[in-house]
C-alpha cells in the first residue's frame, strides 16, 4: 500500500475543532516532485489540511508522514523541509525586505555567507531587489505576497505549501508567481497549493484533489481535462 | 537539523530591538505612560515630603508593572499581527529559545523604561533612588515581570478578547513580585538595616527563579494548536 | 458514520449512568461526617474563655482554607497530567478543582470576616496575610474569566493547564507568607504566633477534638466528594456541546 515514492503520505488524517469536524479521515499520498492544485469551496477544510502538513496543527486522529519522518512525534525534522506561504504574510511590518529574509535564515540555521547570497538571489527573482531595504509596512499586498514566498523557499525546502497565493495578486504578480512555482518544480521541488479560483490553476499543476466538507471528492491527474469539469464531477 | 538555542534566541531579540529602534513603538508609549502615572500619582497622592518615603516605593512599581503590561501585550501584538507566531513556530527551533528571545527583549525594553524612571524620581521627589542596590531591585523585579509577562502575553495574545485579557491574567500572578520589591525599595529608601532589604531582595530573586522554571517548563504548551 | 465519529474521538453519547456506587458511598459518609464535626464543634468543645461562642468559628474558618489547598492542588496535578496526556478528563478535574477551591476559599475570607468583627473590631483589614488570601481568590477568579475567553477547547484545556500550575504559587505565599511578611496580626494556633498577633487562643485538648476531625473531612472527602461530583457535570455539558455543534454541522 505503501509507495516507496511517496514523499507526503496522510493516512485516514482528521482534524475537529472542539467536536466540529473539519476534515474526516483523508487518505492521500504526493510523490516527490509533483505539483498538485489543492480545491474546494470556502469552509471545505484546505487551510486547516494544510496548516496539518506544514505541522502547524495537531490531528485529532490519522497521521502525516513527510519524508518518512512522522507528525507530530518528529515534527522537527519535517520543519526543516517545509515552506508555507499562508493566508497572512508572515513577515515583520517594522524590518525591510532583507531584515526579514535574515531573521528567518537565521531561525533555520543558514551559515551568514550562504544566507546573504541567497536573500540577494531570492529577493531578485521575485522582483524585490530594489525595494529591498523599504520597511515591509510600505510594500503593497501584492509585494508582501511575493516577499513571503521567498521566505517560504529561503531554507529550500523539499516541499511548499501556499495557501490561496492568488488572493489580492495583480495580473503581472500572478504569472511571475506561475514562473516561480514551474521554477521550483523543475528543481524538483513538491508543490500543493490550495485555490477556490478554477481558472487560476496554473498549467504546471499535474495533479488536483478536490475537498468537499471535510473529504476528498476528487483526486486524479488533471490531463487535459476541463477544470470545471474535474469540479462538477467531484461535487456530483 | 535544529537550530541551536542560543542563535535562535539572539536572532529574536536582535530582530526585535532592531525593530523597536525603528518604529519606537515600545518603549516610547511606555515611558510616555510612566512619566504620566508619575505625574497623576502625585496629584491624586498629594504626595508631600512626609508622605513620599512611604509611597515612592509603591508609586514606582505600580507605574513599572502597568507601563510593562503596555509593553508585553505590543510585544506579543507585533508576533501575531501578520501571523508572525506561526512563522517562529514553522522553523525548526525548540520553543524554549523563542521564549527566551521574547523574554530578553521585553526585559530589555521593561529595564529601559524602569532606570529612566529612578533619576526621574529622584529630581521629583528628592529621594536617593539611584542607589546600586535599588538598581539590582529594579531588574530583578522587570526580569520577574517579563517572565511571566511573556508567557501570560502568548495565551492571551492568542484568544478572542486579546489585549483586555492580559492584567486580569497577569496582576494576581505578579503580585508577589510586586510585594517584595516594594518592600525591598521601601527599605532600602528609608535606610533600615541590611538584614531587612536583604529578605525582601532575596525572595524576590526565588519567586523569580521559580517563575522563571515553570515558564520554560511550560511555554511549549501555550503555542501548540 | 459511526466509525468516523469513533476516528474523530467525538462520542456523542451522554452519560447517563447511575452514580458510581463509590461515589454514592462518599457522599453519604461526606454529609454524615460534616454533620458530625459541626457537632463536635458546636457542641462538644468547650467555650473559649476570653472570646466566647465566636471562636467556635474557627473549626470551619482554618480547615475551609486547607480544603482549598487539596482542590487547588488537584487543579495542579490535573494540569501536569493534562499536558502530558491530553486528555480531557484531566482537564475536568482541574477545572472542578478551581471552582470547589474558589468557594472554599470564599468560605474562609468570610468566616474569617465574622469572626475579626468581634475580635478584631473590623470585618476587614490589609493584613498582609489577609491580603495574600484575597490574591488568591482574585488569582482563581481571573482563572474562571481567562477560561471563558478563550473558544478554542483545544488551546482553552493548554492555556488553563499552564495557568492553573502557575496560580497555585500564590496558594503556597498565602500559606508561608508569615515567613516573608512577619507583621501580620494574624494568629496561628498551631506553633509559635507572630509577635504582633491578635486573638489567638490555646489549643486545649477540647479545640483539637474538634478540630482534628474537621481539618481531616476538608482535606480530603469534602473536597473530592464535590470534585466528583462537578466532574461528572462538566463530561455532560461537553457532550451536550458536541451533540449542539454536530447538530449544527449536519
Amino acid at each position: 500500500m505503501s509507495d516507496e515514492r511517496a514523499l507526503i503520505e496522510a493516512e485516514n488524517l482528521s482534524k475537529a475543532y472542539g467536536g466540529m469536524p473539519v476534515l474526516r479521515g483523508l487518505c492521500f499520498q504526493v510523490r516527490r516532485g509533483e505539483f498538485v492544485a489543492l480545491l474546494g469551496a470556502n469552509g471545505s477544510g484546505k487551510s486547516t489540511l494544510l496548516r496539518l502538513l506544514s505541522g502547524l496543527s495537531k490531528p485529532t486522529a490519522g497521521a502525516v508522514r513527510v519524508g518518512g519522518w512522522e507528525m507530530p512525534g518528529e515534527a522537527m525534522a519535517v520543519r526543516a523541509q517545509i515552506g508555507l506561504v499562508a493566508h497572512q504574510p508572515l513577515l515583520y511590518e517594522n524590518l525591510t525586505a532583507r531584515e526579514n529574509l535574515h531573521f528567518f535564515g537565521k531561525l533555520y540555521g543558514i551559515e551568514r555567507e550562504e544566507r546573504e547570497r541567497r536573500t540577494v538571489d531570492l529577493l531578485h527573482s521575485v522582483g524585490l531587489r530594489r525595494r529591498a531595504d523599504s520597511l515591509v509596512r510600505t510594500f503593497s499586498r501584492g509585494m508582501k505576497q511575493r516577499l513571503s514566498i521567498a521566505r517560504a523557499s529561503l531554507h529550500q525546502p523539499d516541499v511548499l505549501l501556499l495557501d490561496e497565493p492568488y488572493s489580492g495578486l495583480d495580473q503581472a504578480s500572478i504569472e511571475r508567481l506561475d514562473e516561480m512555482l514551474a521554477a521550483g518544480l523543475g528543481a524538483g521541488r513538491t508543490i500543493i497549493m490550495s485555490t477556490h479560483q478554477l481558472e487560476r490553476v496554473p498549467r504546471s499543476a499535474g495533479r488536483a484533489l478536490v475537498l468537499s466538507r471535510g473529504r476528498i471528492s476528487f483526486d486524479d491527474a488533471i490531463g487535459n481535462r476541463d477544470m470545471s469539469e474535474i469540479y462538477r464531477s467531484a461535487s456530483a | 537539523m535544529k537550530t541551536p538555542f542560543i542563535n535562535c534566541a539572539a536572532a529574536i531579540i536582535s530582530k526585535d530591538l532592531r525593530a523597536e529602534f525603528r518604529a519606537r513603538e515600545l518603549v516610547s508609549v511606555m515611558a510616555l505612560f510612566a512619566l504620566l502615572s508619575i505625574l497623576v500619582f502625585s496629584f491624586a497622592l498629594e504626595l508631600d515630603r512626609q508622605a513620599r518615603e512611604e509611597a515612592v516605593s509603591g508609586v514606582l512599581w505600580v507605574t513599572l508593572i502597568f507601563a510593562s503590561l503596555l509593553g508585553f501585550n505590543r510585544s506579543m501584538a507585533q508576533e501575531r499581527d501578520q501571523g508572525n507566531l506561526d512563522a517562529l513556530l514553522l522553523a525548526p527551533v525548540s520553543r524554549a529559545a523563542i521564549f527566551v528571545g521574547k523574554l530578553l527583549g521585553n526585559f530589555i525594553f521593561t529595564l529601559i523604561v524602569g532606570l529612566a524612571m529612578l533619576p526621574l524620581m529622584t529630581a521629583l521627589y528628592g529621594l536617593a533612588l539611584l542607589d546600586g542596590w535599588i538598581i539590582l531591585t529594579t531588574a530583578l523585579g522587570t526580569f520577574g515581570f517579563a517572565t511571566i509577562g511573556t508567557l501570560l502575553a502568548t495565551m492571551t495574545v492568542q484568544t478572542r478578547a486579546r489585549e483586555a485579557l492580559l492584567p486580569i491574567a497577569l496582576l494576581p500572578i505578579a503580585l508577589p513580585f510586586l510585594l517584595t520589591a516594594v518592600r525591598a525599595t521601601k527599605s532600602l529608601l528609608s535606610g533600615a538595616p541590611a538584614a531587612e532589604w536583604q529578605g525582601s531582595l532575596g525572595m524576590l530573586a526565588a519567586i523569580t527563579v521559580i517563575y522563571l522554571v515553570l515558564s520554560l517548563l511550560l511555554y511549549e504548551y501555550v503555542l501548540e494548536e | 458514520m459511526e466509525a468516523e465519529r469513533k476516528s474523530l474521538a467525538l462520542d456523542l453519547r451522554i452519560d447517563t449512568s447511575p452514580m458510581p456506587r463509590l461515589l454514592r458511598a462518599l457522599t453519604v459518609i461526606t454529609a454524615l461526617a460534616f454533620a458530625g464535626t459541626l457537632a463536635l464543634g458546636l457542641r462538644v468543645a468547650g467555650t473559649d474563655i476570653q472570646q466566647g461562642e465566636i471562636q467556635r468559628i474557627f473549626y470551619i474558618h482554618m480547615p475551609s482554607f486547607f480544603g482549598a489547598f487539596t482542590a487547588f492542588g488537584l487543579t495542579v496535578i490535573g494540569g501536569v497530567i493534562y499536558l502530558a496526556r491530553k486528555n480531557e478528563a484531566w482537564d475536568r478535574i482541574a477545572l472542578a478543582g478551581v471552582e470547589v477551591g474558589l468557594a472554599f476559599s470564599l468560605i474562609n475570607l468570610l468566616t474569617g470576616s465574622i469572626w475579626a468583627r468581634p475580635i478584631w473590631n473590623t470585618w476587614w483589614t490589609w493584613d498582609p496575610r489577609l491580603t495574600s488570601a484575597a490574591i488568591m481568590c482574585l488569582t482563581y477568579a481571573a482563572y474562571l474569566m481567562l477560561r471563558a475567553g478563550i473558544d478554542d477547547p483545544g488551546k482553552r484545556r493548554a492555556f488553563m493547564s499552564v495557568y492553573g500550575i502557575l496560580a497555585f504559587v500564590t496558594v503556597l505565599i498565602t500559606l508561608f507568607i508569615i515567613r516573608i511578611v512577619p507583621e501580620t496580626i494574624h494568629p496561628v494556633i498551631v506553633g509559635a504566633s507572630p509577635q504582633n498577633a491578635q486573638g489567638g487562643f490555646e489549643a486545649t485538648s477540647g479545640v483539637v477534638i474538634a478540630l482534628l476531625p474537621s481539618l481531616l473531612l476538608w482535606l480530603t472527602l469534602l473536597p473530592i466528594t464535590l470534585i466528583w461530583h462537578r466532574v461528572r457535570l462538566e463530561a455532560r455539558i461537553e457532550a451536550l456541546n458536541r451533540l449542539k455543534l454536530q447538530a449544527l454541522s449536519e
